[in-house]
């Protein structure tokens, strides 16, 4: 059985939307990593223990486990629990969580590592603490940590393909669906390959866009 | 549920072989693409850089399908297991291959340039003076590395190798006791990397300049 691609402009109509839906994914899932991970890193520095160590705990277990691991628990363990989530949710969540801890981790850094005279000064212009973080000590400090963020939305991207596993009907498993009806593995998950590349290559495009017009505000 | 801990434990022995193995085949292929990339020849750092590119430009189980899924259609026959060290090994090699070239480029310049002055080959001055003082500094990098192998492998559990998160997937479906299984298989992960972390940081300290 040698290799025909042919078959594969019929089926392109699917595979695009496909990509589509791992956009939606990505983007959505990014989102929540985002401001998960700035969520994350507020109560890690500044919460009594009492809520700091049971999120330690759960940011100790989603870094020391696979991600698929944890969309097999959030989709088929939530059910068992009567939490039904659609796989879509599910999927977006899963990943959501699993990169706002490795965000959250930056952040912290970042927000230690500004200075402490910005959250003094603020405080005594008549700010709440609360106001204070929000207006000016968190925007520097995502700031900072924006293109290791960037690196992580990446790595969410190529992580999106796992949600395939929970059947979102996203760009891998509408590769697999065309393999269903055409038996040819080889091209249809080459062709899905070559999306996720560009997709890839445009969400380079667009953070790097965002670093440099951070860098300008400076 | 006492009865299901010997199929975890059997299963967590496959994640040590497939995370041992990806390990030294990642290694491998990410010495022979940091060569390539830092090579003389043009067209060598042209393949290195592709390698690099499209391995980390593209899912790793989108990797792994088209190595078994597709890989009989192009005369490439292998059983799950050696598909998942395969392809999680090329993939994890293009990972390296940055760390290792990363490494062997931030050694001074002028260390070649003694080396030379002194008399030493080309080869010589790489292999006596720059390769072991980058050996040292990409000692934690790689360890980095090593600990997402370990995650990574969980995506053989998707062309069915019997390894923790299969083993946990099956038993989340049949058990109705879902968190258990996870915090079971999720133990046993973290145990695995927590030794791998110990082992880096031992060869960290060993390998420092005192």
């Amino acid at each position: 059985m040698g290799l025909d691609f042919s078959v594969v402009p019929d089926y392109l109509d699917v595979i695009f939307l496909g990509a589509l839906w791992t956009i939606a994914i990505t983007v959505g899932a990014a989102v929540l990593s985002f401001f998960g991970g700035i969520f994350f890193a507020v109560i890690a520095l500044y919460a009594p223990t009492l809520v700091r160590l049971p999120l330690r705990a759960f940011e100790w277990l989603f870094m020391g486990t696979p991600l698929l691991l944890q969309l097999f628990l959030i989709y088929f363990g939530l059910v068992q629990i009567g939490i039904d989530l659609p796989a879509f949710v599910a999927g977006v969540v899963g990943l959501g969580l699993h990169f706002a801890v490795y965000n959250s981790e930056l952040i912290q850094t970042a927000i230690v590592a500004v200075d402490k005279g910005q959250m003094e000064a603020a405080r005594t212009v008549g700010l709440s603490r609360g106001q204070a973080l929000r207006k000016v000590v968190i925007p520097q400090a995502v700031r900072d940590v924006i293109p290791p963020i960037g690196n992580n939305m990446i790595a969410l991207l190529k992580d999106s393909a796992l949600v395939s596993v929970i059947g979102v009907t996203e760009l891998t498993l509408s590769a697999q669906l065309a393999i269903g009806r055409t038996y040819r593995p080889f091209e249809f998950y080459v062709v899905a390959a070559l999306f996720y590349y560009i997709i890839n290559l445009g969400m380079e495009a667009v953070l790097r866009r965002i670093e440099r017009r951070v860098q300008a505000a400076r | 549920m006492l009865t299901v801990y010997p199929y975890f434990l059997k299963a967590a022995w496959v994640t040590i072989q497939l995370s041992v193995l990806t390990t030294i085949l990642g290694l491998f292929c990410g010495g022979l693409g940091a060569a390539a990339r830092l090579s003389r020849f043009v067209v060598l750092r042209y393949i290195g850089a592709a390698y690099v590119s499209f391995i980390r430009g593209t899912p790793a189980l989108i990797q792994l399908f088209i190595l078994y899924f597709g890989g009989p259609q192009i005369g490439i026959q292998l059983d799950a297991f050696e598909a998942g060290v395969i392809g999680l090994g090329v993939n994890i090699g293009a990972y390296m291959t940055e760390t290792i070239r990363g490494a062997i480029i931030s050694i001074d310049k002028g260390q070649i340039e003694a080396a030379r002055t002194l008399g030493m080959s080309r080869g010589q001055s790489f292999r006596k003076v720059v390769l072991p003082q980058a050996m040292r500094l990409m000692i934690r990098p790689l360890g980095v590395n090593i600990n997402a192998l370990i995650k990574g492998t969980a995506l053989v559990a998707a062309i069915s190798v019997v390894e923790l998160t299969y083993t946990a997937q099956r038993y989340i479906g049949s058990t109705y006791k879902p968190f258990e299984m996870f915090l079971i298989s999720g133990i046993l992960y973290m145990i695995i990397i927590y030794i791998t972390s110990r082992a880096v940081t031992w060869l960290d300290n060993k390998a420092k300049i005192v």
